[in-house]
C-alpha cells in the first residue's frame, strides 16, 4: 500500500500524538511510565491504577498501553475493531478542581482547536465487575467520535476509595483516525512514511486467527486453573504481603485468559457469571492485602 | 415591607441529561417549601437547567421574616411569690411584665416575647447548602473524599445571590458567590453577574438558560427531520447553545435496512434521521452540536466520518451473519442462558413452540416460535441489542421464510410499552404471547416475583403486553390456562388487566371492577362487557337498578342466604312480588335466548328498574313467616345471580 503524506496539512504522526500527550501531562506533574508487560484488556487493569488508587497517597500517572481484548480482534478486516488497541491511561490522584479543564487542554495539545469543534460530556459510568470497580463518569464525544473514557473512581476491588482519583482513558487509535481524516485505523500515520497497518497488521490477523480458531480451550482452561491456584496459594500465605504485586500479576493472567475463553465461544453465559466471580474474589483478595500492608506501614 | 429578587446557580461538571428536568422540578419545589416554611413570601420565576447549572430565580422575597409572638407559659395562677419571681426571673423580665392566660388547664402567667424576624440572607446561608444536598437523583457520587458530600456530579461554583448580596455560604469546598462560567468552549471561564443581568450575561457566554429556547433553536433546524420527540428533549438537556447542522452519508449504505441504519443514527449517534418526500429514509442526516457554528465543516465532516464507520461495522455484522442461517442457530442457543434456573434459550424456544401449538398456532407460527430467539447468537443483536427481534425477521426475511414467519419473528417483542402496538398477524400475536407467558410462568415458579419498583425481568411489561395482545388481538383465549395454576400470578395478570382497562383505556374503575367481578377468563369479553356497561350506564333506569342490586346483596348478606331454596309463586303475598316474578322470568329468558348484544341485554336488565322499586316498596323482605320470608329471599338471589353474569351491578358506585 503506497503511504502518502500529506504535507500541505501539517498533521502530527501517530507517535507524534503520543508525544505531545505524555509530554503536556509529564508537565502537569504525572510520572510517565512504560506499558505493563502483562497483558490487559484495559489500562485501568495495570497496577499502576488498580493498585495506586487505593489508599490515600496522592498519586499522578500517565502511560500508554496496549490492551487486548480477543473478542474484538477482527482479523485485520475491519477498518475500527481491533485485537489490541492501545490506551492512553492517565490517573490523577486526588482529582484536581480544574480537571475538566486540565482534559480539554490535552485535547488543545494535540492541536485541535475547541472553538471549531463540538465537545460533549455524555454520561457513561464505568465499570469492572471482573475488577470490582466502578465509577462515575463520562464518554467525551468529540465531533460525535468517543475520544475519551473520563471516570471518577469510586470503588476498586470491592473497596470504597478514600480519596477520588480522575482516571481519563484516550483511545489512541480513534483519536489519531480522527486528526489523520483516515477511514481505516491501518490507514493512520505511524510516522510519516509508515503506517499504523504496516506495523500492527499482521499481528491483528494472527492474533484473531488464535484467539476465534486455534486457541486450544483445555489448555486455555489449564492454564485459567494453574494461574487462579497459585495466586490463592500466594493470596493464603504468611508472606502474602511481600508477594502481593505477583499476585497480582496472576489475576492479569487469568482475567486475559477469561477473555480468550470468551472469543473461544467456550464460555456459556452461565459460567461466565461464575468466572467472573472467580477473577474478582483474586482481584479482591489482591486489594484488600494490599490495603492491609498501607495500614501496617502506616502504624 | 422590603423585598428583593433571588438568583441561585448551582454550577456543576455534566449532569446526565435524563435526570435534569426532574432535578429542575425537585430544585423549585424544595425552594418553595424553604419560602413557605420561613414565611419569606415571594415566588419562583424560573427554574431551568442546562448540563452545567440547575438555576433558580425568585421575585417578592421579603428581606426580613415578619416579627412574630411567642407565648411562655409560667407557673399556674396559684403558685406561691417565689416562683412567679423565679420564671420572671429565668427570663430576665420584670414579674410586672407578665400576664395571665386562659388555658383549658385553668390560668396560667406567662410572658409574650416579641420574636424579631431573622434576615433572610441569614436563613438562606443556613439552609441553601442542606436544599441543594437534598435534591435527589438515580445516582450520585463523591468527588472529594469518602465522607465528603454527595451529588450527581461534582459542584464546581455556585452563585447565590439576594438583591445586590452574595448569601454567603460553602460546599464541598465551593465558596458561593456572583461568579458563573460560560459555555465550555465559546464563553469565559468567570462571568460577573448580578440578578439583572444574569441571563443576558450567560448569553453573552453562549448558555442559553431557557430549555424552551434551546428546544425553539434545534426545532428550527429540523424541518426535514422525521420527528423524534425523545430524542429532541436529549439533545435539549445535553447542550447549552444548541445548533443543528445536516450531514450526509454515502447512498450505498441504503442497502442495508432502515430499522439498522436509524438505530445507530439515533440510539448511537444521537442524530434525526431525514425522509425523502415519498416517505424513504434520506442518505442525510442532522445532527445538534453544542456550540454556534461551523464555519469550516469540521464538526459536520466529523460526523459523517464516524457515521460511516459505524455502518461500516453494520454492514461487516450483516455480510458476517448471513455465513449461518437463523435456522442453523437453534442449536446454539443452548449456549444463551435466558436464565440461570430457566435453562438456556434453547430449552425457551422449546416451551415456546409447544405453547404456540397450545394456542392453535399454525405450522408458521410453530416455525416463527422456532427461530424468534436465534438472533441472539448474531453480532448484529450483539451490536445493536435494541434490535432483537427486528435483526431476526429481517434475516428470516432475507433468508427466504415466509412473510407469516418472518413478519412474527419481526414483531414478536411488540408491544415494548402501552403505546406500542401489538404484532399485525395472528402469527407475530401467538409468538409474542408465548413468549411473555414462558417467562411469566417461569419466574413467577421459581420465585422472581415483581416487588415495589423492583422488576429485573420486565415481568410488569411482560404481562402488560400480553393483555394488551389479547384484548386487541381480539383472541379469546382462556387466561386460567394460559397463566397455569400460579395464584401469585394470577393476582398479579389481573393487576394488569385492571390497570390496561382503567388507566390506559380509561374506562371508571367501578365499571372495572364491576365487570371483573363477574369473570375475566375471555379479554375480549371483558372489553364487550365493559364498553356496553358504559353505553347503558348513563340511561335512566341504570343507576337506580344499581343501587337497589347492592342493596340486595347486602339484604343477602345479613340473611346469610346464599341460595338453594326454589321459587314457589303460591308463596306469594304481594301483587308487587308477583310483578317482579314475572319480570324476572321474561327478563331471564330473553337474556339466556341469546342473539342480543351486552348493550340490548343490559337495557333489558335496566328495564327491570320499576318492578324492583316497586318490590322494595311494598315488599318487606324479613317476613315473620319464615317460608315466605325465604321465598323473598330467593327471588332476590335469582336476580342477583343470573343478571350478574355481564357485570356485578352491586360494584357500580352510584350518586
Amino acid at each position: 500500500m503506497a503511504v502518502r503524506w500529506d504535507i500541505s496539512r501539517t498533521m502530527d504522526s501517530f507517535q507524534q500524538i503520543l508525544f505531545k500527550l505524555k509530554k503536556y501531562w509529564a508537565d502537569r506533574g504525572c510520572v510517565i511510565q512504560e506499558p505493563y508487560d502483562v497483558e490487559v484488556g484495559a489500562g485501568t487493569m495495570c497496577p499502576e491504577t488498580f493498585l495506586r488508587v487505593l489508599g490515600p497517597k496522592p498519586y499522578r500517572v500517565a502511560y500508554v498501553q496496549p490492551s487486548r481484548r480477543p473478542a474484538d480482534g477482527r482479523y485485520g478486516e475491519n477498518p475500527n475493531r481491533l485485537y489490541k488497541h492501545w490506551q492512553l491511561q492517565v490517573v490523577l490522584k486526588p482529582a484536581p478542581y480544574d480537571v475538566m479543564d486540565q482534559y480539554l487542554g490535552s485535547l488543545k495539545a494535540i492541536g485541535i482547536d475547541l472553538r471549531k469543534h463540538d465537545i460533549r460530556f455524555e454520561e457513561d459510568n464505568w465499570e469492572s465487575p471482573t475488577l470490582g470497580a466502578w465509577g462515575i463518569g463520562w464518554q467525551v464525544m468529540l465531533d460525535g467520535l468517543e475520544v475519551t473514557q473520563f471516570t471518577y473512581f469510586q470503588q476498586c476491588g470491592g473497596i470504597d476509595l478514600d480519596v477520588v482519583p480522575a482516571e481519563l482513558t484516550y483511545g489512541l487509535e480513534r483519536l489519531a483516525a480522527f486528526l489523520q481524516s483516515v477511514e481505516s485505523v491501518y490507514d493512520i500515520h505511524w510516522t510519516p512514511d509508515v503506517t499504523y497497518g504496516d506495523v500492527r497488521l499482521e499481528e491483528e490477523r494472527q492474533f484473531s486467527i488464535y484467539s476465534f480458531e486455534t486457541a486450544d480451550v483445555a489448555t486455555i482452561w489449564q492454564l485459567f486453573d494453574l494461574y487462579e491456584n497459585e495466586c490463592r496459594r500466594l493470596l493464603a500465605s504468611d508472606h502474602k504481603r511481600d508477594v502481593v504485586l505477583p499476585a497480582y500479576d496472576l489475576v492479569l493472567k487469568c482475567s486475559h485468559l477469561f477473555n480468550l475463553l470468551d472469543s473461544r465461544g467456550a464460555i456459556s453465559v452461565t459460567e461466565r457469571v461464575g468466572v467472573i466471580g472467580r477473577v474478582r474474589r483474586l482481584a479482591v483478595g489482591v486489594a484488600e492485602t494490599w490495603m492491609q500492608q498501607f495500614a501496617e506501614a502506616q502504624a | 415591607m422590603r423585598v428583593l429578587p433571588f438568583l441561585l446557580e448551582i454550577g456543576t461538571e455534566e449532569i446526565p441529561d435524563r435526570m435534569l428536568p426532574e432535578a429542575v422540578a425537585q430544585l423549585r419545589e424544595l425552594f418553595e417549601k424553604l419560602l413557605a416554611e420561613n414565611k419569606l413570601g415571594g415566588e419562583v420565576s424560573l427554574a431551568e437547567g442546562t448540563p452545567r447549572r440547575l438555576v433558580l430565580m425568585a421575585e417578592n422575597i421579603a428581606a426580613r421574616q415578619p416579627d412574630s409572638e411567642d407565648i411562655i407559659m409560667g407557673p399556674p395562677i396559684a403558685a406561691g411569690e417565689a416562683a412567679v419571681t423565679g420564671f420572671a426571673k429565668r427570663l430576665g423580665v420584670d414579674p410586672s411584665a407578665l400576664e395571665r392566660v386562659q388555658t383549658p388547664r385553668g390560668e396560667y402567667r406567662a410572658f409574650r416575647r416579641r420574636v424579631r424576624g431573622r434576615g433572610a440572607v441569614e436563613i438562606f446561608k443556613e439552609f441553601l447548602p442542606g436544599l441543594i444536598l437534598s435534591i435527589s437523583f438515580p445516582k450520585t457520587m463523591y468527588w472529594t473524599e469518602k465522607a465528603g458530600p454527595r451529588f450527581v456530579r461534582p459542584i464546581r461554583w455556585i452563585v447565590a445571590l439576594l438583591g445586590a448580596r452574595i448569601i454567603p455560604f460553602e460546599i464541598a469546598g465551593v465558596r458561593s458567590s456572583n461568579a458563573s462560567s460560560g459555555h465550555r468552549q465559546l464563553g469565559k471561564a468567570k462571568v460577573r453577574v448580578t440578578i439583572d443581568t444574569y441571563l443576558q450575561a450567560l448569553r453573552d457566554n453562549f448558555v442559553l438558560v431557557s430549555a424552551q429556547e434551546r428546544r425553539s433553536r434545534i426545532k428550527a433546524g429540523l424541518e426535514k427531520a422525521k420527528p423524534d420527540l425523545e430524542l429532541l428533549e436529549r439533545l435539549v438537556y445535553l447542550t447549552e447553545y444548541p445548533t443543528a447542522v445536516e450531514g450526509s452519508f454515502a447512498p450505498e449504505f441504503l442497502a442495508l435496512p432502515e430499522e439498522v441504519l436509524i438505530t445507530v443514527m439515533r440510539r448511537h449517534q444521537k442524530y434525526f434521521s431525514v425522509l425523502e418526500p415519498d416517505g424513504r429514509l434520506a442518505p442525510r442526516f442532522i445532527m445538534v452540536m453544542n456550540t454556534v457554528e461551523d464555519p469550516d465543516g469540521l464538526v459536520r465532516r466529523g460526523n459523517e466520518h464516524v457515521l460511516r464507520a459505524r455502518f461500516n461495522d453494520a454492514r461487516f455484522f450483516w455480510e458476517f451473519d448471513q455465513r449461518k442461517k437463523l435456522a442453523e442457530r437453534v442449536e446454539d442457543l443452548k449456549h444463551v442462558t435466558f436464565q440461570a434456573q430457566l435453562g438456556s434459550y434453547f430449552e425457551k424456544t422449546s416451551r415456546m413452540v409447544e405453547l404456540v401449538r397450545e394456542l392453535g398456532g399454525s405450522e408458521l407460527a410453530e416455525r416463527a416460535a422456532l427461530l424468534a430467539k436465534c438472533d441472539l447468537t448474531t453480532e448484529m443483536v450483539k451490536e445493536f441489542t435494541e434490535l432483537q427481534g427486528v435483526i431476526g425477521g429481517l434475516y428470516a426475511k432475507s433468508q427466504g421464510e415466509p412473510e407469516a414467519v418472518w413478519r412474527a419473528i419481526y414483531e414478536h417483542y411488540q408491544p415494548v410499552n402501552i403505546e406500542d402496538s401489538i404484532p399485525s398477524t395472528l402469527e407475530g400475536c401467538l409468538v409474542s404471547l408465548a413468549d411473555k407467558l414462558d417467562t411469566l410462568r417461569g419466574c413467577f415458579a421459581i420465585g422472581l416475583v415483581p416487588s415495589g419498583s423492583k422488576d429485573p425481568f420486565a415481568l410488569r411489561r411482560a404481562a402488560q403486553g400480553a393483555v394488551k395482545i389479547l384484548v386487541e388481538g381480539r383472541l379469546s383465549l382462556p387466561v386460567s390456562r394460559l397463566i397455569g395454576p400460579s395464584e401469585q400470578l394470577a393476582e398479579f395478570f389481573l393487576d394488569r388487566v385492571r390497570y390496561y382497562f382503567r388507566d390506559v383505556r380509561g374506562f371508571r374503575y367501578d365499571e372495572v371492577n364491576a365487570v371483573l367481578a363477574s369473570g375475566w377468563d375471555d379479554l375480549p369479553d371483558v372489553e364487550s362487557r365493559l364498553l356496553a356497561l358504559q353505553a347503558v350506564r348513563p340511561t335512566e333506569n341504570f343507576e337506580p337498578l344499581a343501587a337497589s342490586f347492592k342493596r340486595i346483596r347486602n339484604i343477602l348478606k345479613q340473611a346469610q342466604f346464599t341460595g338453594g331454596v326454589e321459587i314457589d309463586g303460591a308463596l306469594f303475598e304481594e301483587d308487587a312480588e308477583q310483578t317482579l316474578y314475572e319480570h324476572y322470568v321474561a327478563v331471564r329468558d330473553a337474556v339466556q335466548a341469546g342473539g342480543m348484544d351486552y348493550v340490548r341485554k343490559l337495557e333489558r336488565i335496566a328495564s327491570l328498574r320499576p318492578a324492583v322499586d316497586q318490590f322494595f316498596d311494598k315488599v318487606l323482605v324479613n317476613a315473620p313467616d319464615e317460608k315466605v320470608r325465604f321465598n323473598r329471599l330467593a327471588l332476590l338471589h335469582g336476580l342477583l345471580s343470573e343478571f350478574s353474569t355481564i357485570a356485578d351491578f352491586s360494584e357500580i358506585v352510584t350518586q
